[in-house]
């Protein structure tokens, strides 16, 4: 009993300690958004007081979202540019990882570290050549000026795939060599199967990256049939004025298809965190 | 079904400074069951990998049947490789495991079924063909590799250490599922352990391996019997061969007070030898040389008395090990004389050679 009690209690202590330490973590990383759902419910003289419940709920500020951008228009847009960019990136990326980590060829390794070299480079460097290249290319204002871009793979990502394919045993590989696969079918029928977790981070990571994207946007797109979500928040905003609570109420209506695609791929994307050793 | 043939057949790795196997002669007749064995490290598993076609031969030849193979893609070998984790693929079913070679050759989805079909119907498979491999016991598992083997009937099958991963009893049970299997069969098999249990039991001939040589291959009564050199001598047997060094004076050699007669033509090349006795040869009890018991392990049916022999200045130095009787053995701390059976003694050279 004494025995079982001494092991009880630093335990008990042990976790008492790491959830409230966890809470406190949650609670400023959650902070931010709690306080634009707060604003998107209250009047436009109240935004601005630091209550964090509305004395009277504004619920309308959310359909006035609709009213005041194409909302749905945008929303496809986003998603689309976000889908096509993450299905290349996938594609792309888990090919030149799998090409990296498993087919040997002269200079392999050398061209890994300076493709990797790239992640050095900001992007504010590259984006004015960016540009000029999409300019020259005819592609300024137009969707594929959001796609092209991201579509044929990053370093992150293949770095990304690379590190989960050489945690796949060559075991798997030599015995679909000897059952007669090409290095294509190794790569599509044993060894992306395995990649589920790998490619479920980096297609979230992707998606989050190209949804929130501002400056490119920015930069690419006129039109508004064609603009994203994140244009057309900043387009709600005047000169001299700003609707604060329609605003707020379309960041939380912006962010919530951001937290749906994590809850569905939470569990693969926090395995694939752990097993690409992009973990702390 | 097919002889594989290895000729003078080299690996070298660049980071090594000896080959991983060394011109290595080795003939393998069509449906025998010839077991590589080795300690780690000695190039048995590279050899059977050379056969696969999963490493490359830097020099010398395989060839399977009459064909040149050192080149030829591992597809267009014809040989079939059961992994020592199995390497099932966890995202098919048994069912497809098995099949998935058959699918990727384009033959017809029925042949398929009927020839896994075939093969769970042999291993007893049946009641699992719709399951995943992590649903699976670690004999089950290795009963998949098996069959995924057997669906492709190759010329060839190549095991590498296939039962490590099973527990002591598993491990006799499927080793004599897979010699049967292999004798009904009649596909020749190379077959890669580190266990000289596994390879004495299940093999119809046992090479054995060291630093990537081949030191001998032979049935294995005849490496019991008559092992070529003192490593062989020592790898195969449980408990290893008892090996004393010993001066040659007047035409014999004394261990302790026991004087053993050499014949003349040993003694006439060489001032000094290595007696070789298995410990299920020497006699306890009786006359002979005395043995001082440091510890006694007891396996039921026998016991094994682990001591040192009494020296001719009447110390006990020399390590010896006896088998004994499993009903009374003589208690640790006793002293017993060891009288060893005539004709099982085996001298070697200093340099570890077999001198008759």
């Amino acid at each position: 009993m004494g025995v079982a009690q001494r092991a009880f209690k630093p335990n008990v202590l042990r976790g008492v300690v790491l959830y409230a330490t966890l809470t406190v973590i949650a609670t400023c990383a959650l902070f931010p958004i709690l306080w634009a759902m707060s604003g998107s419910l209250k009047t436009a003289g109240e935004v601005t007081m630091p209550t964090l419940f509305p004395a009277h709920p504004q619920w309308s500020n959310y359909r006035d979202v609709f009213a005041v951008m194409p909302f749905w228009r945008m929303f496809f847009n986003s998603v689309l540019y976000a889908g096509c960019v993450s299905i290349g990136q996938v594609f792309f990326c888990s090919l030149a990882g799998y090409a990296f980590a498993r087919l040997r060829f002269r200079g392999r390794d050398t061209l890994f570290v300076l493709y990797l070299g790239t992640l050095m480079v900001p992007l504010t460097v590259t984006v004015i050549p960016q540009f000029i290249l999409m300019r020259v290319a005819g592609l300024t204002d137009t969707p594929w000026a959001m796609i092209v871009p991201g579509l044929f793979g990053s370093a992150f990502g293949t770095y990304l795939m690379r590190q989960f394919f050489r945690t796949l045993p060559d075991e798997l590989e030599e015995a679909a060599i000897l059952d007669g696969c090409s290095p294509w079918q190794i790569y599509w029928r044993i060894l992306l199967p395995h990649a589920k977790p790998a490619v479920m981070v980096l297609a979230v990571l992707t998606w989050v990256n190209v949804w929130n994207d501002f400056l490119w946007p920015l930069l690419m797109i006129q039109r508004s049939s064609i603009a994203t979500l994140t244009l057309g928040l900043v387009r709600m905003q005047g000169e001299y004025t700003a609707r604060w609570p329609v605003l707020m109420a379309a960041s939380i209506l912006i962010l919530l298809p951001l937290l749906l695609v994590y809850a569905v791929a939470q569990r693969a994307f926090i395995r694939g965190i752990a097993v690409t050793g992009l973990g702390g | 079904m097919a002889s594989v043939t290895f000729e003078q057949a080299t690996r070298r790795y660049s980071s090594a400074d000896r080959p991983a196997v060394d011109r290595l002669d080795l003939s393998v007749g069509d449906g025998e069951f010839v077991v590589l064995v080795g300690p780690s490290g000695c190039g048995k598993t590279t050899s059977l990998r050379m056969i696969a076609g999963l490493e490359t031969v830097d020099s010398g030849r395989i060839l399977i049947g009459t064909r040149d193979v050192t080149d030829a893609d591992p597809k267009d070998r014809d040989v079939a490789m059961v992994f020592q984790n199995y390497a099932l693929y966890p995202h098919m079913s048994v069912a497809q495991n098995m099949g998935f070679a058959l699918k990727i050759a384009g033959i017809a989805k029925s042949e398929i079924r009927e020839r896994v079909s075939d093969a769970a119907g042999l291993l007893d498979l049946e009641p699992y063909l719709d399951r995943k491999p992590k649903d699976l016991s670690g004999g089950q598992r290795q009963r998949v590799a098996m069959g995924r083997a057997i669906v492709r009937r190759p010329q060839v099958f190549l095991m590498d250490e296939p039962l490590s991963n099973l527990d002591a009893k598993l491990r006799v049970q499927t080793r004599n599922q897979i010699a049967g299997l292999q004798r009904r069969l009649g596909i020749t098999t190379v077959y890669v352990t580190h266990d000289q249990v596994e390879a004495m039991t299940m093999g119809d001939r046992v090479a054995v391996l060291r630093d990537g040589v081949l030191q001998q291959c032979a049935v294995p009564r005849e490496l019991y019997r008559s092992p070529v050199n003192m490593f062989v001598a020592e790898f195969i047997g449980s408990p290893a061969m008892n090996l004393v060094t010993l001066p040659v004076v007047d035409h014999s050699v004394a261990l302790g007070d026991w004087s053993i007669p050499v014949p003349r033509e040993i003694t006439d090349t060489t001032a000094g030898l290595v007696i070789g006795i298995r410990p299920e040869h020497l006699d306890v009890g009786g006359t002979g040389v005395e043995m001082q018991i440091d510890m006694v392990e007891e396996l039921g049916a026998d016991a094994y008395l682990y001591g040192r022999i009494a020296g001719s200045d009447n110390t006990f130095g020399q390590p010896i090990v006896a088998r004994a009787g499993g009903q009374d053995p003589p208690p640790r701390g006793s002293r017993v004389r060891l009288h060893p059976q005539p004709g099982h003694l085996h001298f070697f050279d200093l340099d570890g050679h077999r001198l008759l």
